[in-house]
């Protein structure tokens, strides 16, 4: 007789229907956008704080090139101010810092005659933006006394994008890539975040069965396996459930906050978009960035869906088998550890050889390798393919993955059936073998 | 077919561990069949064969003539020691889901659970959570749902416990009468009063091996050693104990009584019957009690369990 549907629906039900799960499904957005939120406004605070950097010259020459900003105001002292009044006067004036620049009779003693003096260490931009605006300076008068023409220089100087173009005539671009890299890094952290949420969620609930005591009730109407397959699809569904709610919200709440509270995107911005926007005045970037656009179209976008949907479904199978095992074999959830690692190793390893080996080389041989290894394909291969993976890769690795979790099904059902109906010890793995041959 | 359930050479091994040995046995349709044996003997393995939730390595069960088949579950109840319910769901729905998981459609298990609800008294459950219930209660449930879909086999392991007294035997009588209803029980437990009270049959299992089965009377009589319980009145009560003792062997007796002098368990010569010894004693002193001592079951499972 088939029960699953029945346990399927029981599964799914009592998980959905659960206050916390309830709570965590609504709360944990808000706190998500309230934490953005926060870090958001938090740095704005950070970033509005005004300092005021004196700057005494005895060069005369360098003064020049500090203009003030919206956070930073320099103070420019005579250059007959001794350094100890200086220092004196700063301090009374409680100013942020000193920087000092002492008389030297060339640029090459300038540059080992740099000083700064501040109460706090100042943070590693403030002294990297010190140390440009002078060493630019610096750069020019050298040129410039070496009877070069600054201007011929600038003229001079080229700037080259290389137009990337497949063989099959497809332009793409260095976007392109980061878009790729997104999306292959999207996939694989879901899947990885969804198998450590939802995998103890069966394991919980697979221990809830034997503290209960209800196990045994229930298997003398139900194969062991039906009940686990039950538990694993039930728990799935509902954590797509709360995913899908938690999307939909997320975004509801995001857009939400923006237009209400008006925190834009603008204010959000890192220093690393501020240059992004700067470069994208330059034609020749605003060009790129439309080609980017273009290659979003271009993505694998259908290979992409398909196969993860595939991987997805695969590899959460994978490890929630595995997770069902752990939880028939134990009596509680503090016993769960030395099984736990196991699990979760490859897991991790999966996500670094994703994020390290991808970025640097998607075709690479360590990248194609852990694509094919079945506990680390899932993430790997989400992340690769992106970029492009022969069909025959894909499908070859797939069918791995299938051969494997097939295997670990039936492994964990042999755990599970015999786990589930062992109370009061905590096994061992020699234990676990045994296990299986009954 | 009398048996409606036979178990046939059904052996089981946990790696080294043997944990049945060649156990066969036949449980007579209609009958309560009390599966006993110490702690570790190997009863939960051989019920949980017949639940086929353990598969044996050899021998096999019938269950009404046929080989044990998954739909079987359907014919067959269950009640396992360790037992619980989820104890978060509400009572309602979680008997609901066991009935339908043992085959019977919602609408039917709806309209029993009613009927069993109002039976036990417990209609306001229906929306409480287990978690709520106390453990008698929550035992009541539990025995609803083995019962629910009228099996023809039932198997109960330790049903009373957690039950009080008054409970305890409110189930009791619901066994007996699913019993007179047709139904087939077989019924473990370590409380020899009740195997005494309901069994009709019993096995007797110890360190996986059968070591005693058969109908409980007949075991009695296998196990009577032909000793009977006399209370005498006499003013010379040295004089006839002694008497006594040269002709029969004899152990001292205690049972409550108002006036007897002299207390005896006597055993009968191999040639005699009981009337010779009672003609035997009328002449030596006034017969005030004469019972023939009838093995308890307590006093069989520890005597074989003892010389095994």
């Amino acid at each position: 007789m088939n029960h699953l549907p029945l346990i399927i629906k029981r599964e799914y039900l009592t998980k959905v229907k659960n206050k916390s799960f309830i709570i965590m499904t609504f709360v944990s957005p808000l706190i998500m956008v309230a934490l953005v939120a926060l870090v958001a406004y938090l740095s704005q605070i950070n970033n509005d704080k005004e300092r005021v950097i004196s700057i005494l010259d005895e060069t005369e020459e360098l003064s020049s090139v500090f203009e003030n900003t919206e956070h930073t105001t320099y103070n420019i002292l005579t250059s007959d101010t001794n350094l100890e009044t200086a220092k004196e006067l700063v301090k009374a004036k409680e100013d942020f810092g000193l920087l000092y620049i002492e008389k030297s009779p060339d640029t090459a003693s300038i540059v080992a005659n740099v000083r700064f003096f501040s109460d706090e260490s100042p943070s590693l931009s403030i002294m990297s933006g010190l140390e440009r605006k002078i060493e630019k300076k610096l750069t020019d008068t050298n040129l410039k006394n070496g009877g070069v023409d600054i201007q011929q220089i600038k003229a001079s100087e080229a700037n080259i994008t290389i137009a990337q173009e497949t063989f099959t005539g497809e332009k793409t671009s260095k976007i392109d890539s980061y878009l790729k890299l997104a999306f292959g890094g999207a996939a694989g952290y879901l899947l990885f975040m969804f198998i450590i949420i939802y995998g103890n969620m069966i394991m919980r609930s697979v221990i809830e069965e034997k503290t209960s005591r209800i196990i045994e009730v229930i298997i003398s109407s139900v194969k062991p396996i039906q009940l686990m397959m039950g538990k694993i699809i039930g728990t799935s569904l509902a954590g797509i459930t709360q995913f899908a709610i938690w999307v939909i919200l997320g975004s509801i709440l995001v857009f939400a906050l923006t237009a209400i509270l008006g925190i834009s995107m603008a204010d959000l911005q890192t220093p690393q978009q501020e240059i992004m926007n700067q470069a994208m005045q330059n034609p020749d970037i605003a060009n790129e960035v439309q080609l980017g656009m273009a290659s979003f179209f271009n993505l694998p976008l259908g290979n992409l869906i398909v196969a993860f949907m595939f991987f997805f479904i695969g590899g959460y199978l994978l490890y929630s088998s595995l997770y069902a095992a752990v939880g028939a074999a134990v009596d509680n959830e503090t016993d769960t550890q030395q099984f736990m690692m196991p699990i979760i190793m490859p897991l991790i390893l999966a996500v670094y050889v994703g994020i390290f080996t991808v970025i640097d080389d998607p075709h690479g041989t360590v990248s194609t390798v852990f694509s094919f290894i079945p506990f680390t394909s899932p993430v790997v291969m989400l992340m690769r393919i992106p970029f492009g993976v022969p069909i025959w890769q894909q499908v070859l690795s797939f069918v791995i993955l299938a051969g494997t979790f097939v295997f670990t099904v039936w492994f964990a059902a042999k755990i599970y059936r015999v786990g589930i109906l062992m109370y009061g010890k905590k096994p061992s793995y020699k234990e676990l073998y045994k296990w299986i041959k009954y | 077919m009398n048996n409606l359930l036979v178990a046939d050479s059904v052996s089981k091994n946990f790696g080294e561990f043997r944990a049945l040995n060649d156990v066969s046995i036949a449980v007579p349709k209609g009958s309560i069949f009390g599966l006993l044996g110490p702690n570790g003997a190997g009863k939960t393995t051989l019920i949980r064969i017949i639940n086929q939730i353990t598969m044996p390595d050899s021998g096999h069960v019938l269950l009404d003539g046929e080989a044990l088949r998954p739909e079987h579950i359907q014919n067959i109840g269950y009640l396992p020691e360790e037992r619980g319910l989820y104890k978060s769901m509400k009572v309602g729905e979680q008997a609901l889901y066991l009935a339908q998981l043992k085959g019977l459609t919602k609408q039917e298990a709806r309209k029993r659970l009613k009927y069993w609800f109002e039976k036990l008294e417990i209609g306001d459950w229906w929306n409480k959570k287990i978690q709520e219930l106390s453990k008698g209660q929550a035992q009541k449930i539990q025995f609803i749902v083995t019962v629910l879909h009228q099996p023809k086999l039932l198997i109960f392991d330790e049903p009373f416990s957690g039950f009080d007294p008054i409970n305890a035997n409110l189930i009791k009588d619901e066994i007996l009468q699913l019993r007179d209803e047709g139904a087939t029980v077989i019924f473990s437990t370590h409380r020899m009063e009740s195997v005494e009270e309901l069994c009709d049959h019993i096995a007797l299992i110890h360190k996986s091996n059968k070591v005693l089965d058969g109908k409980l009377t007949d075991i009695k009589r296998q196990f009577k050693t032909n000793t009977f319980e006399v209370g005498l009145q006499t003013d010379a009560i040295e004089n006839v104990t002694n008497a006594i003792k040269e002709k029969f062997e004899v152990l001292p007796a205690t049972f409550k009584n108002l006036n007897d002098d002299v207390k005896l368990n006597v055993k009968l010569n191999a040639q005699d019957n009981s009337n010779d010894l009672l003609s035997f004693l009328t002449s030596k002193a006034e017969v005030h009690h004469f019972v023939e001592v009838i093995p308890s079951a307590n006093d069989i499972f520890i005597q074989t369990v003892k010389n095994n």
